[in-house]
């Protein structure tokens, strides 16, 4: 097994991603958070049967 | 744009994260965020937490979107100009092109995603408050008539209707009032500023007030909106977003934005040039508390009101 040196673009730019892999987390974990909170405060409840048959 | 950049040479500059985020102004989405805040909590609505966060949030992003564009367009007229000629792009740190795709980008996500954690009004407004400030305002006012700020400053005065329509999912009186509010005090607010940057916009060829019509005819419309901007401020103290602190310090505050007003109104530019403009300049830092502090106590009020104190 064989590993490559680093290419040193990925030094020069560390910053710059780890900055934007942060932002992708914080993303997936905001649309995580949106998600429970719509699905628990009942924006997603399927309309009851008397109110379908109405 | 990372393939681009991938053959830059070692030691010229690279972009950094923190050149993309000054193309959203985050001077311009404080305030965006502060007003839409106010707008979203002065609303009579439950909005919950993590919905409010985030939907404040996408408000903020695409306000950077519609700054990430306009300084994509204006990227000319800012090297020009002594106060934005450090801008990301006439400063050569970023590139023009990646600038507009940055805007294009953001502007999708932020109004898909508000529409996804709100409702589609305030999505929709969220889109045409974009469209506003980069095609209306950016693209065809500004370099066209002197009246840009005046009608441009509607762009500015969006946020805290969309903060009201997150909430409820639709306008009121009260969401325009606040919308009226921060309409009325951006020509004041841009005049004085365009007073003292002295031949910025003209260097520019920006058809400001003062370029078009002179010096004498734009410290008149200072106090003349001015005027307007007090009756109009006081005025909401007395509707259901005011109540008495508000009315109190709206009262104070307006008459020491009318005193400025009238200051600047009643000097000529050799006095100002003795000074330096320090009347004007006095003027526009008051400007900005001004705003601050009226949105800050409708907030007031509105934070007030579950406990039985607070409006009227």
């Amino acid at each position: 097994m064989t590993f490559k040196p680093e290419h040193e673009l990925h030094t020069r730019r560390k910053g710059r991603n780890i900055g934007v892999g942060l932002m992708l987390a914080g993303f997936v974990v905001l649309v995580l958070a949106l998600t429970f909170t719509k699905v628990t405060n009942g924006d997603f409840e399927l309309p009851k049967a008397e109110e379908l048959t109405q | 744009m990372a393939d681009a950049s991938y053959t830059t040479p070692a030691g010229e500059y690279d972009t950094q994260l923190g050149d993309y985020f000054a193309l959203l102004k985050p001077r311009v989405m404080s305030l965006v965020v502060f007003t839409a805040l106010v707008g979203l909590l002065a609303a009579p609505v439950f909005v919950h937490p993590v919905i409010a966060f985030s939907s404040i949030l996408f408000v903020a992003i695409g306000a950077g979107a519609s700054g990430a564009l306009n300084m994509w367009w204006d990227a000319d007229i800012d090297a020009v100009m002594r106060r934005t000629a450090k801008r990301p792009i006439p400063s050569g740190r970023v590139p023009a092109g990646e600038a507009l795709s940055l805007g294009l980008a953001l502007s999708g996500l932020s109004v898909m995603m508000l529409g996804l954690s709100a409702n589609l009004l305030a999505a929709g407004l969220l889109a045409f408050t974009i469209f506003f400030y980069a095609v209306i305002y950016s693209m065809w006012l500004k370099r066209s008539t002197p009246q840009n700020i005046v009608i441009g400053g509607a762009a500015g005065a969006f946020p805290p209707v969309i903060g009201w329509a997150i909430a409820t999912g639709s306008f009121s009186v009260e969401a325009w009032l606040m919308f009226a509010l921060i309409f009325m005090w951006t020509p004041p607010h841009f005049w004085a500023l365009a007073l003292f940057m002295k031949s910025d916009y003209d260097d520019a060829d920006v058809p400001m007030l003062t370029v078009t019509h002179g010096r004498r005819a734009t410290r008149a419309h200072v106090l003349g909106y001015t005027l307007l901007l007090v009756l109009l401020a006081v005025g909401t103290g007395f509707t259901a977003i005011g109540g008495p602190l508000y009315l109190a310090a709206a009262v104070l505050l307006n008459a020491l934005f009318l005193k400025g007003a009238f200051d600047i109104w009643r000097r000529d530019e050799a006095q100002a040039e003795a000074d330096a403009y320090r009347v004007e300049k006095k003027f526009f830092r008051l400007s900005l508390w001004y705003l601050f502090a009226h949105f800050g106590m409708i907030l007031i009020e509105a934070m007030l009101r579950p406990f039985g104190m607070g409006g009227w």
